[in-house]
């Protein structure tokens, strides 16, 4: 799979702009269901199940779905935090998924995470110096303590914060500087790409505002690339070039972010996009789509489809044939029997 | 609309105390609620939005909490000279509320039914069979196919849009005159948010309830709300019509959390956003609360606190850059 990529590479290397930093392939990650005394395997939760995208270098990719779709642990596992059951993750031409551990070493150096809880994902008995200063010492970086102080301080600067408060403790801090601490954290190192896993939905809207556009000038400023993982979609699309939406551990479509909005073409997304909160008392909502029901257990997917059981536009073919991604327009990619003509005639 | 007023809240003051200090957390509140509306009280956390409805429900956590001042007429009584018992017929019969975390506000160790019948006996003179038939009934209302089967799950079993229909099933089973919601769709997803607002909508509509609907989030209050109220630092800044709240905002901070919200529907290269976090009671400014974040704050803002005027009628707002005579003679300075 690294050669694949690196073919690709050598294929356009001056187009900067479709150079792809991260390609996902068939991901999946299964966890075990135990239970009894002996523990045995009954079963497995398939949090996502096998999911393909790429990022482009220097773009922000969001990843929308709601609660338990598996958006978390697709962030999760290409960062590898957890160990994928299957497919390939290839980031910046090299094979990371099968790496060991102790080669994941300068990975963790170019993929970072910023995570959701700016309350605890923050040790509460580390000052914001020592908390910065870790990493750069972890990875050689810096001669000595002063120096490595002077870095943290220009970052700390840098995201908006007072770098005379390099010793205060996070509980000092309100929310949304707590939030920026995480940023700084996960740019003391200088990553290729970062991977936000809800950044802003503990924040208060006018605080969110401002986190996002710290991001928005950091990924200019430092050729950042974003994996931006959220559930509003008000939020992803004002932030996002391209956004892929999951549902129950599948990608349902993927497409840049105007064709997505204008033209959504997999029913989950026309749903998911017609339920959102009118952003104005007299504007119009065109039919609004209430879908029925609850989202299934991914312990026990659906057959066919995932989407099947709610989807208004229900097939026979759906309930059997498991839907492949399609790239239906360039660069819009959707997994639904409505618009991949081939595949709806039964096997 | 009718002309009827529901409840009427009249200078409400709550405070927290501790052996060192008081802290007001609701400072001086004046809002009604006529009949069949829905009033939204928009803010962010801190702003003391959910202290005022758990004061109207006097359920301010005892005993630091306390309601120190003023009067909430409820038909034509004032809530706050009722006995505890009497103020417990008041709760789940007259005024329900709806939280914002339905895993929380359920007891786990006792089934849906059991949970429905219990205060439906306790409002009202209803044998076990009645109650339980009204409790299938109320959950039919709120949308659950297989509400006979409901009634026998316990919480856990039921996703988190399931037990807030149930809540919103159980704060209605007495046909309430008033329902309070705070922050009712928070915890949810965009679609479950949209069954469960279209379902408070309908409710509004049919049974002429009112609705004092508590929320940070504007896109909920667009759906949902006739008027609104927003609060910032435990007082009321902005009191308007919908319409006048989204097309012309007077108060700087309705302008600036309008335009901190990102818009489905518009093309926005950088969102506004406004300057540093909100206070906390402890660390209120002197003058106007908002004056540190503001962009029009002038000389007069850090020294004297603003008072809540009516601009035009039923426009009420707290801003110096409204009152007559000031800001016109040459005060006018940017702060920072």
């Amino acid at each position: 799979m690294a050669n694949t990529s690196e073919a690709l590479k050598s294929e356009m290397p001056e187009s900067k702009h479709d150079e792809k930093i991260l390609e996902i392939k068939n991901l999946k990650k299964y966890f075990p269901v135990k239970s009894g005394i002996l523990q045995r395997t009954k079963g497995h939760v398939k949090a996502v199940d096998g999911i393909n995208f790429f990022i482009r270098r220097g773009e922000t990719f969001g990843l929308v779905g709601e609660s338990g779709c598996g958006k978390s642990t697709a962030g999760r596992t290409i960062t590898r935090l957890y160990d994928p059951t299957e497919g390939t993750i290839v980031f910046d031409g090299e094979d990371i998924t099968k790496k060991k551990e102790r080669h994941l070493f300068n990975l963790r150096r170019d993929l970072q995470m910023v995570y959701q809880d700016p309350y605890s994902s923050l040790n509460p008995r580390k000052t914001v110096g020592s908390t910065l200063i870790e990493p750069l010492k972890v990875h050689h970086i810096g001669s000595n303590l002063k120096e490595r102080k002077e870095i943290a301080q220009s970052i700390m600067q840098r995201v908006g914060l007072n770098p005379s408060f390099i010793n205060r403790y996070p509980h000092e801090f309100s929310g949304g500087q707590r939030q920026r601490i995480g940023i700084a954290r996960a740019l003391v190192l200088q990553p290729k790409l970062i991977v936000g896993d809800e950044p802003v939905s503990a924040l208060d809207v006018s605080v969110q505002s401002q986190v996002l556009n710290l991001l928005d000038d950091l990924q200019d400023e430092f050729n950042l690339t974003y994996l931006f993982i959220a559930h509003d979609l008000s939020v992803v699309k004002h932030f996002s070039d391209r956004i892929g939406v999951m549902y129950l551990g599948n990608m349902a479509e993927v497409a840049n972010k105007k064709d997505l909005y204008h033209e959504p073409l997999h029913p989950y997304t026309q749903a998911l996009l017609s339920a959102v909160p009118k952003s104005h008392p007299r504007e119009v909502k065109k039919d609004r789509i209430i879908l029925k029901g609850d989202i299934p257990s991914p312990a026990n997917p659906p057959s066919g489809c995932v989407f099947h059981t709610r989807c208004p536009y229900v097939m026979d073919v759906c309930k059997q044939v498991k839907p492949v991604m399609e790239e239906i327009r360039p660069d819009h990619f959707v997994a639904c029997h409505l618009h991949n003509e081939g595949t709806t005639t039964l096997s | 609309m009718g002309q009827e007023t529901v409840i009427e809240l009249k200078d409400v003051t709550t405070s927290f105390f501790s052996r060192k200090q008081e802290l007001t957390v609701v400072d001086g509140v004046s809002f009604s609620v006529e009949k069949g509306e829905t009033v939204a009280i928009v803010g962010e956390s801190g702003s003391g939005k959910s202290m005022t409805s758990l004061s109207i429900m006097q359920l301010v956590p005892a005993p630091n909490g306390k309601i120190t001042n003023g009067e909430i007429i409820f038909n034509g009584e004032d809530l706050l000279k009722k006995s505890k018992k009497d103020m417990q017929k008041v709760r789940g019969n007259d005024i329900s509320m709806i939280f914002q975390e339905p895993m929380s506000s359920l007891n786990p160790v006792y089934t849906i039914g059991e949970q429905l019948r219990e205060q439906l006996m306790y409002h009202q003179p209803f044998s076990k069979r009645e109650a339980h038939e009204k409790g299938i009934e109320m959950l039919e209302v709120v949308g659950f196919a297989r509400a006979r089967e409901m009634m026998r799950e316990y919480p856990h079993r039921l996703s988190g849009g399931m037990r807030q229909r149930v809540m919103i099933a159980m704060a209605l089973s007495n046909n309430p005159k008033l329902l309070i919601a705070d922050e009712p769709t928070t915890a949810l997803d965009v679609t479950v948010q949209a069954q469960i607002l279209d379902l408070m909508r309908g409710l509004s509509k049919d049974y002429d309830s009112s609705i004092i609907l508590i929320t940070h989030d504007l896109g909920v209050v667009a759906e949902l709300a006739q008027r609104v109220v927003v609060m910032y630092g435990g007082q009321v800044v902005e009191e308007a019509k919908i319409d006048e709240i989204f097309d012309k905002p007077l108060h700087p901070y309705t302008e600036g959390l309008l335009n901190s919200m990102p818009k489905l529907n518009e093309e926005q290269t950088r969102l506004e956003s406004i300057p540093g976090s909100v206070p906390t009671p402890d660390n209120f400014p002197k003058g106007c609360r908002f004056v540190t974040r503001c962009p029009y704050a002038m000389q007069v803002c850090t020294e004297e606190q603003p008072t809540l005027l009516e601009k035009e009628t039923g426009h009420k707002v707290r801003c110096f850059l409204h009152e007559e005579g000031v800001g016109k003679d040459g005060e006018y300075e940017r702060s920072s």
